[in-house]
This record gives C-alpha cells, sequence and structure tokens, in this order.
C-alpha cells in the first residue's frame, strides 16, 4: 500500500490523505473520518471501514481492537425522503 | 501531564479552541484544554454549522455580523481550509406577525450594514426555483450568510492554538475543581492533577456539571437535537432554507448532501441523550418534501444528535461567575452557538486578559437572570 491507493472508493481519499493525520496526532477513526471523509459515502464505510482500520492499526502499531471507532452516526439503510414522510406527495 | 497552568480551559469543542487559539494569539501563556473525549466529539462536531446575521436584536447581529468577518478569513489566519461557503440564507414567513417581524429585523439588519433585504415569494422562487412558495407571505434574504465545515473549524482552531503552544489533552475528563477561599486552587482530573487559579468552563451540554463540580450553580441544561443527510446530488438550490414559525432549516452542501433539522423543545430528551428517533426522520422529511417537492426520491443516509446548551433566554452566558472569581464561562449558546465562536473567542480572551471587550459583554453576563433582564431575541428555533 502506498500514499496514492485509494482506501476509500466513494469518496476517494488515498491511504496518503489518512497517513498524513495519522502524522497529526489524529488517532481515532471518527477523527479520520471526519477530516477526510472516507467512510462518509454512498456506501457509509461498508466498503472501507475494515480496511481502514486494519491500515489505522497497522500503521500506529496497535492492535485493531484498541482504535476507538465511531460511536454516533448510525449508518441507516439510505431510504428516500418521500417513503419516510409516508408516501409520494400528490 | 503538566502540573501548573496560568489557565484551564475544560471542553474541545469549538467555543474552549477558540478561546484557546485567542488567548495565545494575545501572548497567554501557559494554556491548557481539557477534553474528555477528542476534539468536537460534543455539539461542535455534530452541528450543521451554518451562520446567519439575521437576528432579531442588536446585539446578536452585530455578534454574527462580526463573527462572519472573522470566519471570512479565517482559513488564511488558521493555515486550514475550513470550507467556507456564503451561499445565503433564505428565512421564509408563514404568518402576518412574521411578515412584521422581518420587517422590522430587516431594517434593524441594513442600519448594521447586513446585507439583508425583504423579499417577495416570487422574488424567493427566483433565488430557489424548486421551491414550494405555497402559504409563503415575505421571505428575507441575506446572501453573505453562509456555512462552514464545523469539524474541519474545530481542528483548525485546535491545531492553530497548540501552534502557539497551548497544550491540548483528550481523553481527559474533569472530575473536580478544588477551591478555597482565594478562589481556585486546582483542576482534578481523570489522569491527575493540574494547579491553576483560572478556568474556562467551555463545557457545551455539560456546563451545568463543570459549574457543579466547582460549587457554582449555572442554570443551563443540555436538550438533544436531531439533523439527518441525505447522498449526494446534483446542484438544486444555493442557500440554507429557514422557518421558525414552520419550525425546519435545511440546505444542500457544497458537495451535494442535503443536510437540515427543526427543533423539538416540547418532546426531545432533556440530558446527554445522542439516540435518534424514527419521528424525526419521518416529521423532517415531511417537511422538506412539502418545501422541495423533487427531494421525495432523494434518500437520507444517516441521522444523529447532540445537545443545545438551552439557557433561560437561549442566549450564551459569558464572563465570570459571581460566586468564583476567575471562574469565566461561555456557555448556553443553544442553536447558534458555533457561528458565534469566532467572536465570542476573542470576546473571552480579552475580557480574560484585560478586563474589557472589543463588543459589549455585560449584557450576557450571568447575573442577568437574577435582574430579570432576559435578551428577548425573536428569531431563533
Ligand atoms: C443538531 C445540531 C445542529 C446545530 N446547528 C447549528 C448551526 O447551524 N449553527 C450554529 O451556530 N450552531 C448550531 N448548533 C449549536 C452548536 O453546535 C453549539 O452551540 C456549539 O457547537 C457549542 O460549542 P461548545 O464548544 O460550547 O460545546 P461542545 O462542542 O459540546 O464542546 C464541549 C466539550 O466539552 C467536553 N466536556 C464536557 N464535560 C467535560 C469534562 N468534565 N471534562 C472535560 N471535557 C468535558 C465535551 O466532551 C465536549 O467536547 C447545533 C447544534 C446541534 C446539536
Ligand atoms: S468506500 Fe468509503 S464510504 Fe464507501
Amino acid at each position: 500500500m502506498d500514499d496514492n491507493t485509494i482506501i476509500c472508493r466513494c469518496e476517494d481519499v488515498t491511504w496518503g490523505e489518512i497517513r498524513k493525520q495519522l502524522d497529526k496526532g489524529y488517532m481515532t477513526l471518527d477523527e479520520i473520518k471526519r477530516i477526510t471523509r472516507a467512510g462518509m459515502g454512498p456506501c457509509q464505510g461498508k466498503t472501507c471501514q475494515r480496511v481502514l482500520l486494519h491500515a489505522i492499526a497497522r500503521y500506529l502499531n496497535k492492535r485493531v481492537e484498541e482504535i476507538q471507532i465511531s460511536t454516533y452516526r448510525p449508518p441507516t439503510k439510505p431510504v428516500p425522503l418521500g417513503v419516510l414522510a409516508g408516501g409520494q406527495d400528490d | 501531564m503538566i502540573e501548573k497552568a496560568d489557565i484551564v480551559i475544560i471542553g474541545g469543542g469549538v467555543q474552549g479552541c477558540s478561546i484557546a487559539y485567542n488567548l495565545a494569539k494575545r501572548g497567554q501563556k501557559n494554556i491548557v484544554i481539557l477534553e474528555k473525549d477528542t476534539v468536537a466529539h460534543g455539539a461542535s462536531g455534530r452541528c450543521g454549522a451554518g451562520f446567519r446575521q439575521q437576528f432579531g436584536t442588536e446585539m446578536n447581529c452585530i455578534l454574527a455580523r462580526d463573527s462572519v468577518k472573522i470566519f471570512e478569513q479565517l482559513s488564511d489566519e488558521l493555515e486550514y481550509d475550513i470550507e467556507l461557503n456564503q451561499r445565503g440564507y433564505l428565512i421564509l414567513a408563514y404568518t402576518e406577525k412574521e411578515v412584521n417581524q422581518f420587517r422590522k429585523n430587516v431594517e434593524l439588519e441594513r442600519s448594521l450594514d447586513i446585507p439583508a433585504s425583504l423579499i417577495t415569494p416570487e422574488e424567493a422562487r427566483e433565488i430557489v426555483p424548486c421551491l414550494n412558495t405555497e402559504d409563503v407571505l415575505a421571505a428575507t434574504y441575506c446572501p453573505t450568510d453562509g456555512n462552514v465545515n464545523p469539524l474541519l473549524t474545530t481542528f483548525a482552531y485546535a491545531e492553530a492554538a497548540q501552534r502557539l503552544g497551548v497544550k491540548l489533552y483528550q481523553f481527559t475528563e474533569v472530575q473536580k475543581i478544588e477551591t478555597d477561599k482565594h478562589g481556585i486552587r486546582e483542576v482534578l482530573t481523570s489522569r491527575g492533577r493540574i494547579l491553576t487559579d483560572t478556568v474556562v468552563n467551555a463545557a457545551g451540554g455539560h456546563a451545568r456539571e463543570v459549574g457543579e463540580l466547582a460549587g457554582v450553580e449555572i442554570p443551563v441544561y443540555a436538550q438533544r437535537h436531531q439533523i439527518l443527510v441525505t447522498e449526494p446530488v446534483e446542484p438544486l438550490w444555493a442557500p440554507m432554507l429557514m422557518s421558525f414559525s414552520r419550525n425546519f432549516y435545511f440546505q444542500q452542501l457544497p458537495h451535494g448532501s442535503i443536510l437540515g433539522g427543526y427543533g423539538d423543545p416540547e418532546h426531545e430528551i432533556i440530558g446527554h441523550d445522542t439516540g435518534t428517533s424514527w419521528e424525526f426522520a419521518a416529521t423532517m422529511a415531511k417537511k422538506m418534501t412539502s418545501l422541495v417537492p423533487i427531494l421525495s426520491n432523494v434518500r437520507m443516509v444517516r441521522q444523529w444528535s447532540g445537545s443545545y446548551t438551552m439557557s433561560p433566554d437561549s442566549q450564551p452566558i459569558l464572563g465570570e461567575h459571581p460566586q468564583l472569581e476567575r471562574y469565566y464561562m461561555s456557555l448556553g449558546f443553544s442553536g447558534h452557538g458555533f457561528m458565534l465562536a469566532p467572536i465570542t473567542g476573542v470576546m473571552m480572551a480579552e475580557y480574560i486578559m484585560e478586563g474589557s471587550t472589543c463588543l459589549p459583554i455585560e449584557k450576557l453576563n450571568i447575573t442577568r437572570f437574577e435582574r430579570g433582564e432576559l435578551i428577548l431575541e425573536p428569531s431563533v428555533v
């Protein structure tokens, strides 16, 4: 994996961008997500979260369980607003 | 952890980080920020970070206007792109009472050089072609209102503060503030103690508890406030759409998602709950699709919540606590504490270091509640 490797395809985030934040001292998945948008795309991290977690853990020399994962913003199954609102208006 | 500090700031939200940065910028040394979680884990990282200058009191107009001036050059000042956008706020009036209020607001705003105007529903549709203006009687529009990225802005302040020597301790919870007859003596944390005689309470939703840790009373409480975001879609319209009487705010962000919420003071959970409810998503979806019908097919991808810190008049409490010398507060911002952080950070730094401020701060003192001098701002959600 090098700096140009794309970790999050939805948001087009490379390992280089993530590594830069780790070097600055950010170390939780929340922080990395919030700064780089990795994991915040349409698939809501289903594709990239595991890869991201492992990459962060490896880089910080920690176990995967030691990386703080997201504590809020539960991903929901995407639902059209018209359905949520209770049927298509007119 | 260090053993001694000149100033201990409790809370690594936008308020705490802005105050720390502005103190350090003015030459204050030995500043510490204590954050029980990570920076921006509280309301600052959960909010919409919209900013507007359209208020009904002179004080709020001036605070917001001067905050926007700072926002406009903040990316340069902090050397960090905070993703500032000025795409305006369009505030809709649905009742005669609102129209009258908005007429007064616009007059006040214009007298303060805020470029807001009262416009007709037709003019509103020129700005937002996909808008359903049914029942809309008038609107106000200010093109220099906008939004920033709340996380990046908070991180930008935190990093700039640290470059100026501020020490930030994350995962460090303040558990007690020891005092004696001379004032504050030390702050006890989950990771040790820090000797100091000066504390700033910028603990957001936990501000009341952080008062209790020092034995002082602060009349605020946390109330949950929910928000949702959709998948990104092609550009549909530019400004924030907002109404006080119909109770909503939502806007399309630069990268395409639509973000918004509404206040529900009667039903929302009081306390530190950060869960979400299905009722909120359904109600918000109704509000959005009836105002902008083409949103029906756009999908919500996430919802979350954070705390509003409510004071008796929904206006911030700034200044020193009358019962404890050098115990400062910057809290109780209700739903507009992000937009004010650039200016309140400056004011708090001036107040702590010099005792006087560029803009009047006395009106926001905590003693206003005892004096019965509440600030009556008609234009808040
Ligand atoms: C859904 C939602 C939408 C909003 N939309 C907007 C908007 O569009 N525009 C706007 O201007 N405002 C908005 N707001 C309001 C805005 O988010 C807040 O007013 C602002 O972020 C408050 O910042 P703060 O730094 O005071 O608090 P917070 O960001 O909550 O920071 C307080 C910090 O203190 C820490 N803390 C608490 N207790 C302790 C302790 N004992 N020891 C150590 N640390 C502690 C917390 O962990 C937290 O990180 C919104 C709020 C919500 C919830
Ligand atoms: S791949 Fe990262 S959010 Fe979809």
